[in-house]
């Protein structure tokens, strides 16, 4: 098989994966686009490492290995960024990325300190609403 | 044991005590009051020991090297003559006295533990200043003392006066302190040694360069310790501490510590005549306008301060006439009768529920309700007039003895002038003496109007004690034969001449007040009582710190009150209003001192808050602009973010091909 077809095919994959994590406002959607350019790089990395021992006298099949260690940390990673928004959700009543503005720069910004222990009262407020 | 054992024992046992009683007062309070009581009375105990086994014979020296300091070491040494033994002892019975009286007088109060601390740790620091032989070991008890007293002076720390009062006793002992400082160095630079033996050994042999500016230099230390003019304004407020403290640091010993000083060191100061001189008009200047004010303080605690300071003014002058035996003479009487005052008033102030001698002489029957106050404080005050046959009687004719003796030019290497000077102010001085003494037992014991409250009978602590002392104020006259053998040798029985002036002039300043007291009497019943304690039932410091906090309110000021039937506003007429306020002194301090800082820390202020600050800010004013540019960009919008980083991204892309490619 010509390197060219899974190349075109993580190619398609990544853009498909970026345009959902560019223009989807469900976190979990956000979430599920991210797995996808995961697997076009995974893909990237068999097809690549095919193409590159078929030449080499010996090879480690680094690329291959490197594919189960990125599926494996992917895994986990999507089980935490689930409970977050999971948690998310439940503390704001929402999962929409646009609502989710706790970072954005607020009144005309003429002091940073002084509005910082506030926000982080409330949000541990809020953490302890979650808990109970 | 040997001497040199027990000797250190005597300081380091109210150490140790003051140090447990530290560290028990919380965790096990049944054990602070024998931990207070316990170490001064074995340390006085073991004074007594090394008094009897020295016997004003050769002095005891012995020394250990402390420090090697690379030029003039310094060594923990003791130097025990006949002065330091008698004056340990002294500072033994008072301490002995003060501690068990306060176990009475501040029965209820809850910071009693660290007060006991504290006054065990002053003990421990006068003892180590008196058997020190060493000068630098001496400074470290001398500014022990110094803190002590400012704890002690400001332990009713809620009132304003207290704390008032605390601070400026230590600023004004510090501003002595600093010259003092400068003054041993120079000693020792002259001398090579820290040691007063090896000290009095150069002076000896007429080794020491500088003698006036050392002499001069050490005196502003003493001066601040000692509370003399002009440093002894401290003394007077420093009686918003307790009683018993009043009794301890600000009349027996602390006080004494300077004039203990010059008199181990009499021979630096007496070579040079121009110290000596400065210091007789410093004591003329001290006794007489002391007693004055004393003559016209309210406060009966502020007219024995006062008291005290002239007293001292006695020993100094003894010392400028180059008598230290006159003068430690007297210190040890002065001592016994002046901490029994202090006692005594403390029990007269918690009968009368108030420290007003004018709110006291609108009490009837007050003697009646404090008797053993009332008989020994008869005893102390006829000490204090110097009436024979009291032992105030013979150590202040010891003084004028002396005065006359240099005066008449029969003391060598002594100015006949010192001698004039201190001669006619010592006579001036028993004069009034003899006045505010009389006027103070009248107003206090014989005053008419309402009954005096009755609270039942003082606690037995503090009362025995003022039997104690009234014991060396009745006989230490007695040892006047014995006592030049601790001394230098130099008789100290009263002569003719001095001792019919001196109790003369003491006889007619009685007798003029008590006249003055009879015309004015009158008068004491159109004015009502005023400045009295809020709990009269409380224990006895309670009722002092509130008599102190009630008098500025009902009198206006915290010295005097308005009172037309007091004999010292008729006696002094004009002048009482000067001599209320201590002749302006504090005024006089706080146009040239304090208001002049004060200005200057406004003007700084100023120059900080104005023009420093306005070149920060200007400096920060561009970076503050940009970065709220920046801000603007920071939506919270996460997505917008990644396009940004993807659009950077692709730039950066671009960017790298067009470089590899070469176009």
């Amino acid at each position: 098989m010509h390197l060219a077809y899974p190349a075109v095919l993580s190619a398609l994959l990544f853009c498909t994966g970026l345009y959902g994590v560019l223009a989807r406002r469900n976190a979990i959607l956000v979430l599920m686009s991210v797995e996808l350019m995961l697997n076009a790089v995974n893909l990237n990395l068999v097809a690549f490492d095919v193409w590159l021992s078929k030449t080499a006298q010996d090879t480690l099949h680094s690329g291959q290995a490197l594919t189960l260690f990125t599926i494996a940390i992917a895994a986990a990673e999507i089980g935490i960024g689930l409970a977050i928004v999971l948690a998310v959700y439940r503390n704001r009543g929402t999962s929409d990325i646009d609502k989710l503005r706790d970072t954005a720069e607020t009144g005309d910004g003429s002091d940073d300190g002084h509005d910082a222990p506030e926000s982080a009262a409330s949000t541990t407020a809020e953490k302890a609403e979650a808990t109970a | 044991m040997t001497t040199t054992t027990l000797a250190v024992l005597v300081p380091l046992l109210p150490f140790l005590g003051a140090v447990a009683g530290l560290l028990l007062g919380r965790t096990a309070p049944g054990f602070v009051r024998p931990l207070a009581v316990l170490p001064s009375v074995v340390s006085l105990a073991l004074a007594v020991l090394v008094a009897v086994r020295q016997g004003g014979d050769q002095a005891i020296d012995a020394a250990t090297e402390l420090t090697p300091t690379g030029s003039v070491p310094i060594e923990l040494a003791l130097h025990i003559d006949g002065f330091a033994a008698l004056v340990a002892v002294l500072v033994g019975v008072v301490a002995s006295c003060v501690q068990i009286y306060s176990t009475g007088y501040l029965r209820d109060d809850p910071r009693y533990p660290s007060y006991a601390a504290l006054v065990s740790l002053f003990t421990s620091a006068m003892l180590l200043v008196v058997y020190s032989g060493d000068l630098m070991v001496l400074l470290v008890g001398w500014e022990i003392m110094g803190i002590c007293s400012y704890f002690l002076v400001g332990h009713y720390w809620e009132t304003p006066e207290a704390r008032a009062a605390s601070l400026k006793a230590f600023l004004v002992t510090k501003l002595g302190d600093i010259p003092f400082l400068i003054g041993l160095f120079a000693l020792a630079a002259d001398a090579g040694s820290f040691r007063i033996r090896t000290v009095l050994g150069t002076v000896a042999s007429g080794g020491l360069d500088h003698p006036t500016l050392i002499a001069l230099l050490l005196l502003a230390g003493v001066a601040g310790k000692s509370a003399q003019f002009p440093l002894h304004s401290w003394l007077p407020d420093a009686m918003a501490g307790p009683t018993p403290v009043s009794a301890l640091i600000h009349a027996a010993t602390m006080v004494a510590a300077g004039v203990y000083f010059i008199a181990r060191l009499l021979p630096v100061f007496a070579a040079s005549s121009a110290a000596l001189l400065v210091l007789a008009v410093m004591a003329a200047v001290t006794m007489a306008g002391s007693a004055l004010a004393a003559f016209a303080q309210d406060d009966i605690k502020r007219v024995l301060a006062y008291s005290t300071i002239g007293q001292l003014g006695y020993m100094t002058g003894a010392l400028a006439v180059g008598d230290r035996g006159a003068a430690v003479f007297h210190l040890l009487s002065h001592g016994a009768f002046k901490a029994l005052l202090f006692l005594a008033a403390g029990v007269i102030i918690h009968a009368a529920g108030t420290n007003s001698l004018a709110a006291m002489s609108r009490m009837k029957d007050l003697r009646a309700r404090v008797p053993d106050a009332y008989w020994t404080m008869t005893v102390a005050l006829l000490a204090l007039a110097a009436i024979p046959p009291f032992s105030g009687f013979f150590s202040k004719e010891a003084v004028l003895g002396a005065a006359e003796h240099a005066a008449t030019g029969h003391a060598e290497d002594i100015p006949g002038a010192a001698g004039w000077i201190v001669l006619v102010a010592g006579l001036v001085t028993a004069l009034l003496t003899a006045a505010y003494a009389m006027r103070l037992w009248l107003l206090a014991f014989r005053g008419h109007g309402a009954e005096a409250p009755d609270h039942g009978r003082q606690p037995l602590a503090m009362n025995a004690v003022l039997w104690v002392l009234a014991v060396p104020s009745l006989a230490l006259g007695l040892t006047t034969g014995l006592l030049p053998d601790w001394f230098d040798g130099r008789d100290l029985t009263p002569t003719l001449a001095t001792s019919v002036l001196g109790t003369g002039v003491a006889l007619v300043g009685g007798i003029v007040t008590y006249g003055a007291w009879r015309h004015t009497t009158a008068l004491a019943t159109r004015v009502p009582l005023g400045a009295v304690a809020a709990h009269p039932e409380g224990d006895a410091g309670l009722v002092e710190a509130e008599a102190i906090a009630s008098h500025a309110p009902a009198y206006g000021n915290v010295a005097s009150a308005p009172d037309p039937a007091d004999p010292g506003r008729l006696l002094l007429g004009p002048l009482h209003r000067h001599a209320a306020v201590g002749f302006h002194l504090d005024a006089v301090y706080a146009a040239l001192f304090v208001r002049p800082v004060q200005a200057g820390a406004t003007l700084v202020r100023f120059l900080d808050r104005e023009v420093v600050d306005t070149y920060v800010r200007g400096a920060g004013a561009l970076p503050r602009l940009l970065g709220a540019a920046v801000r603007r960009a920071q939506t919270g919008n996460v997505q917008t973010y990644v396009s940004a980083l993807l659009a950077g991204t692709v730039v950066l892309a671009v960017a790298a091909l067009l470089v590899a490619t070469g176009a």
